[in-house]
């Protein structure tokens, strides 16, 4: 970890009480949700993150305990560091704040990840689906959603799998 | 699928303006069925006569679940789907998988088969900017380029022929190297096309640079700021066609990058002909590593010969007992990778290529995501064409060289 990046988490974890991790040379800061607009903001303004690569997330289903992570990435162009933020959300239906005002870039990729995953963004501009069908039930990238295939229907759980079939009732 | 429900005014309310609502400014579809969107794109235009007032993108319709399909296959299985993504630029996308891979379970490339990685990279960036070439300038109205592109971008097409058996589709990048060595054929052809390149982009330049038919439509259109390009998350030529000497090649080199001697081209405007002007020296540049990756391509082997990730090669498995289970162990059940994630990124034609991996302990990726230039720069349709007339829409989707499948995914 170079010198900027160890004054960046030492920051990190003295005003947002965020942990840090290392694996194979990527810096992670884990943060509760509700210190991400700060701390965004802190790195955007303070140390010169002008550029936000990405925003997705990742789901630990079955887990309930924060099921989804997001995960942000961030790199400054003047400092040339790449930075990975990672927020554990509780539950099937998680919010946090839009990091929309901070970087435009994020108003595609957060609907993504609502498209995606469920996650609402409060305050976000345009909260439509992206990708999927504006009329789609269910959120694809969700552990718990079936990978396209059907299941076989038998007299005895026929009622059961017609019940959780995400589409296509007649 | 009787009742299709219909998108109405309404559900835009908050992306249009409010002469829309009284019918002073017109609302347009374009696409998804339009020649000159580079695939399945649908803009809907706001319109104040031939002004576009708001440009409003909607993708979605090339969405094929690329990375809910990875997570069911094995890591070196999975790599199959990632050629399909950004069509033009499946070297690049199997080398950013393949680096991401490598970065998650430690595992070492050797020298050969980075400096065949660099070649094959580059002559996948010259020939991604060639059908840009072709395509954008044939919006333009400017037929006869398209020709030319074609012919020299079939000559790379068939490299890579050579080299995998597949034109477009080449999963040559492997997990640790790549799949095999090259034929001997292979240093002669790629040695052609740098012969060939540097008078054959003096040859489009010659049409195009300093035609007045060119330059009017392209010149002060589409114009966006180097602070814009930061703020909207904009890479690659367009940003460098807005004056940032931004290449994550330089900026944080991967295989073996910094051992190769080029520049960054960038130009001022930041309009499409900024990113115009940057492409063409791009293929210069990209001719010019190709040749010093010639220059000192060793021999020796192109995978690495750990053997709990990497498949042993065909002629071992008729005589090692050993060969014969790492084959059918890694084939079948794959290898197991931690719990633990990681980025790895890659200049790709268009821009930063990213992509973030998760492992969990086991044989198939937990997470896998595409970190594509596509769909951030096609975010910024908004605020490149606010202003401009609806045929200049044509010229800016074209300048931003957008692939439908990298956005979509």
């Amino acid at each position: 970890m170079n010198e900027t990046l160890e004054r960046i988490s030492k920051d990190m974890q003295e005003r947002f009480a965020a942990e840090i991790s290392e694996y194979a040379g990527d810096s992670t800061v884990i943060l509760t949700p509700e210190y991400v607009l700060d701390a965004v903001q802190t790195l955007r303004d303070e140390y010169h993150f002008n550029m936000l690569v990405d925003i997705t997330a990742v789901d630990y289903w079955p887990d309930q305990e924060s099921r989804f992570h997001m995960v942000y990435h961030l790199y400054s162009m003047l400092n040339n560091l790449f930075i990975r933020l990672r927020v554990p959300l509780n539950g099937n239906a998680p919010h946090l704040p839009t990091v929309e005002k901070l970087y435009p870039a994020a108003n595609w990729k957060e609907r993504e990840v609502w498209d995606m995953f469920g996650i609402t963004f409060d305050g976000h501009s345009d909260p439509r689906r992206i990708v999927m069908p504006y009329d789609w039930q269910g959120h694809p990238l969700r552990k718990d959603y079936p990978l396209g295939y059907e299941e076989v229907q038998f007299t005895f759980n026929a009622a059961e799998i017609d019940k959780r079939k995400p589409y296509a009732k007649e | 699928m009787t009742n299709i429900r219909e998108v109405t005014v309404d559900e835009l309310r908050h992306l249009v303006s409010d002469r829309a609502m009284t019918g002073e400014t017109m609302l347009l579809n374009m696409g998804p069925q339009h020649p000159s969107t580079h695939g399945v794109l649908r803009l809907l235009l706001e319109l104040d006569g031939e002004i576009v007032v708001n440009c409003i993108p909607d993708i979605g319709f090339l969405h094929t679940g690329v990375e809910k399909n990875m997570e069911s296959k094995t890591y070196l299985k999975a790599e199959v789907m990632t050629d399909r993504l950004d069509y033009l630029n499946s070297i690049g996308n199997n080398l950013t998988y393949c680096l991401a891979v490598e970065k998650l379970v430690d595992l070492d490339v050797p020298v050969r088969a980075q400096v065949l990685r660099v070649i094959l990279s580059e002559l996948q960036r010259i020939s991604s900017h060639l059908l840009w070439l072709g395509t954008s300038c044939l919006d333009l109205a400017a037929m006869s380029v398209f020709l030319y592109a074609m012919r020299e971008r079939e000559m790379i097409l068939d490299v890579m022929e050579m080299i995998s058996g597949q034109r477009m589709m080449t999963t040559y990048i492997r997990p640790g190297g790549v799949w095999r060595d090259v034929p001997p054929e292979f240093v002669p052809a790629v040695q052609k096309i740098v012969d060939v390149m540097p008078g054959r982009v003096a040859e489009y330049e010659s049409m195009l640079t300093n035609n007045l038919l060119f330059t009017e439509r392209t010149q002060g259109i589409g114009v966006v700021s180097a602070e814009d390009c930061a703020r909207y998350g904009l890479s690659g030529p367009v940003i460098r066609g807005s004056g940032v000497a931004f290449d994550l090649r330089k900026a944080q080199p991967y295989s073996g990058y910094d051992q190769y001697d080029f520049e960054v081209p960038t130009y001022d405007t930041g309009d499409i002909y900024g990113r115009y002007m940057v492409r063409m020296e791009e293929m210069r540049q990209s001719v010019r590593i190709v040749r010093q990756a010639l220059s000192r391509l060793p021999a020796g082997p192109v995978q690495s010969s750990n053997r709990k990730f990497v498949p042993p090669p065909r002629s071992e498995i008729g005589t090692s007992m050993e060969a014969l289970i790492h084959h059918f162990k890694l084939w079948t059940e794959g290898f197991p990778a931690p719990k633990q994630s990681v980025f790895a990124t890659t200049e790709s034609p268009r821009g930063i290529l990213g992509v973030f991996l998760e492992g969990d302990g086991g044989p198939k990726p937990y997470r896998v995501h595409y970190v594509t230039p596509s769909f951030i720069n096609l975010q910024s349709m908004p605020l490149l064409t606010r202003g401009h007339f609806v045929a200049d829409v044509v010229g800016v989707i074209g300048s931003i060289d957008i692939v439908l499948g990298d956005a979509d995914r």
